[in-house]
């Protein structure tokens, strides 16, 4: 691929480098933004801040409500991953297995709730949820968030298996173990990487949600990101500058954590 | 022995399709539940008016001169999003691939960062950045382009550079890959067979690409249709879409209705792009 640029005249190499440079500042801007107002010392929103201090941070840490949503947020993404992952490894074993034209239709079916607008399954779940009594309850959220989570898990599983030889978990069934254990002991260690990447992104899906959790994650079971869009709509509050800065670190924490077993995970397999 | 290990086999394979069954009954009934059967359920509420059989709610559609401001104003957005994120994003992801390995690792790391950021942070920063008092006007008016603050935020602008930000990246990677893909010795040829650049880009690597490029173009375009959160916020109340319509339908007004027709319309429509990004794309939209 190198050598390509090497037909390109010195003009026009500038002309696209310097593009680049535009388009990446643009898309890392909010970033740079966010981190620093959050230990602004000031009540607007200044930038750079002229005085600094961690006044929003003690503010989001003194507040009841926030802490709450924070917490409950972290619950429902954790039960969201707990519940997404298992399903959608299962549905990604059984969709790999299962004879092509099923399969496809299947396959089409989980990832169903990527494709619709959210907005639809909003509505769809705040209307079955009234019925059921389920708007704003944890169970609710969390099963929600589950489908919406589902996708991920059965796309990066089945590209797991798709490089793995199916053959393997045959023959440990021909020597007799039980199909679960098989895929337990013989398929699942070899896909490990793609799993752990599906919960990775069950658990920011969930953490991330904002429009379900608008209709449906009200009252005592508010999601930190229902308790944004809110103020946000209201006033901008420098207050989530630091609820910001927290969830970026906190996706960062995620990705390394990711990054980090999946380091160890190459080294399992290597030996 | 081995007739016994055949018998295993034969097991083996027979439980193979129970046991498929078995794990795909969870899974399939959790989205069932939650997302096909309400639909459903929904979409035959969009052609009823208490309880009769009516068209009524597809009718104030056509009549009503708001809706057709709003699916304006829905593809307007869309439009010009893709056609943003199309004309910055080829060429950025082209020069992506001509870096060297490092600054390329590099810049995949800044396209990756936003996309690992939660849209809430990134929505309330370009809120702080483009705001009356924020920091562009802020920059603008000290370096003297301006002389009084412009009006970024609370508009159909400031949602648009909103939703560029969002779907850059995801245009961008599928995209990379794509390029990455492509037989640099193609181009080479081109060049030695007596092409200048700019004709062994539009000859030989432009339609290389095309097919990444149309399916991403069609996805992005799609995702764009139903945005709600961005303009919601940074458009402030002066860009309603399709998704903000139905969210007031069904929170302010309470009509179901009314909220299922346009939503059984969003999906004709999105259901019909997703085809055409298959049959023109192939399997890149993915």
């Amino acid at each position: 691929m190198e050598s390509t640029n090497a037909y390109l005249s010195p003009w026009r190499r500038v002309w696209l480098y310097a593009l680049l440079v535009i388009v990446l500042f643009f898309l890392v801007a909010p970033v740079l933004v966010v981190v620093p107002m959050s230990f602004s010392a000031s009540n607007y929103l200044e930038f750079p801040p002229s005085e600094w201090s961690f006044r929003w941070y003690e503010t989001f840490f003194g507040s009841v409500e926030w802490l709450h949503a924070t917490r409950t947020s972290l619950t429902v993404a954790g039960l969201t991953t707990l519940l997404a992952t298992p399903l959608g490894v299962a549905a990604a074993a059984a969709l790999s297995r299962s004879r092509v034209t099923t399969a496809q239709i299947l396959k089409g079916v989980f990832l169903l709730p990527q494709v619709v607008p959210v907005i639809i399954l909003g509505i769809g779940v705040f209307f079955l949820y009234i019925r059921l009594g389920l708007v704003n309850s944890l169970p609710g959220i969390v099963l929600a968030h589950t489908a919406l989570a589902l996708p991920f898990v059965v796309v990066t599983t089945l590209s797991g298996l798709k490089s793995f030889d199916h053959n393997l978990e045959i023959a440990a069934q021909s020597l007799g173990a039980h199909p679960i254990r098989a895929f337990l002991g013989i398929t699942l260690p070899r896909i490990k990487l793609s799993v752990l990447a599906g919960a990775l992104f069950a658990f920011i899906t969930s953490l991330d949600e904002v429009v379900i959790s608008l209709f449906i994650a009200g009252g005592d079971n508010t999601l930190l990101t229902r308790k944004m869009f809110m103020s946000l709509r209201d006033q901008l509050d420098p207050t989530i500058a630091a609820v910001s800065s927290i969830l970026i670190v906190m996706s960062i924490v995620g990705v390394v954590i990711f990054m980090v077993a999946a380091g160890t995970g190459k080294g399992e397999r290597r030996s | 022995m081995s007739l016994q290990l055949n018998a295993r086999l034969l097991t083996a394979l027979e439980t193979r399709g129970k046991a498929e069954l078995a794990l795909m009954v969870l899974p399939s009934l959790m989205i069932v539940a939650l997302v096909i059967a309400p639909a459903i359920w929904l979409g035959v509420l969009s052609f009823s008016v208490d309880g009769a059989p009516s068209l009524a709610h597809y009718q104030r559609m056509i009549d009503n001169s708001s809706y057709a401001a709003i699916f304006l104003t829905t593809f307007q957005l869309a439009g010009l999003v893709t056609v943003i994120t199309v004309v910055v994003g080829y060429p950025t992801t082209y020069a992506i691939t001509l870096l060297p390995p490092r600054l390329s690792a590099l810049a995949l790391a800044c396209v990756a960062i936003p996309f690992w950021t939660s849209l809430l942070v990134r929505t309330y920063a370009w809120m702080v950045i483009l705001q009356r008092n924020g920091i562009l006007n802020g920059w603008l008016l000290d370096a003297g382009l301006i002389e009084r603050p412009l009006r970024m935020s609370n508009s159909f602008f400031g949602t648009t550079v909103g939703m560029v930000h969002i779907m850059l990246p995801f245009f961008i990677f599928p995209l990379y890959a794509s390029m990455r893909s492509i037989d640099g010795n193609l181009t080479r040829a081109a060049h030695g067979l007596g092409a200048t650049p700019t004709r062994a880009f539009l000859d030989v690597f432009l339609p290389l690409s095309k097919q990444g490029l149309i399916a991403g173009a069609l996805l992005t375009f799609v995702l764009c249709l139903g945005f709600y959160v961005t303009p919601q916020l940074l458009g402030g109340g002066n860009v309603t879409t399709l998704s903000i319509k139905i969210q007031q339908n069904v929170i302010v007004y309470a009509d179901w209705g009314a909220a299922s027709a346009l939503a059984v319309v969003l999906v004709v429509i999105v259901g019909l792009m997703l085809l055409a990004s298959r049959l023109l794309g192939g399997r890149g939209a993915d």
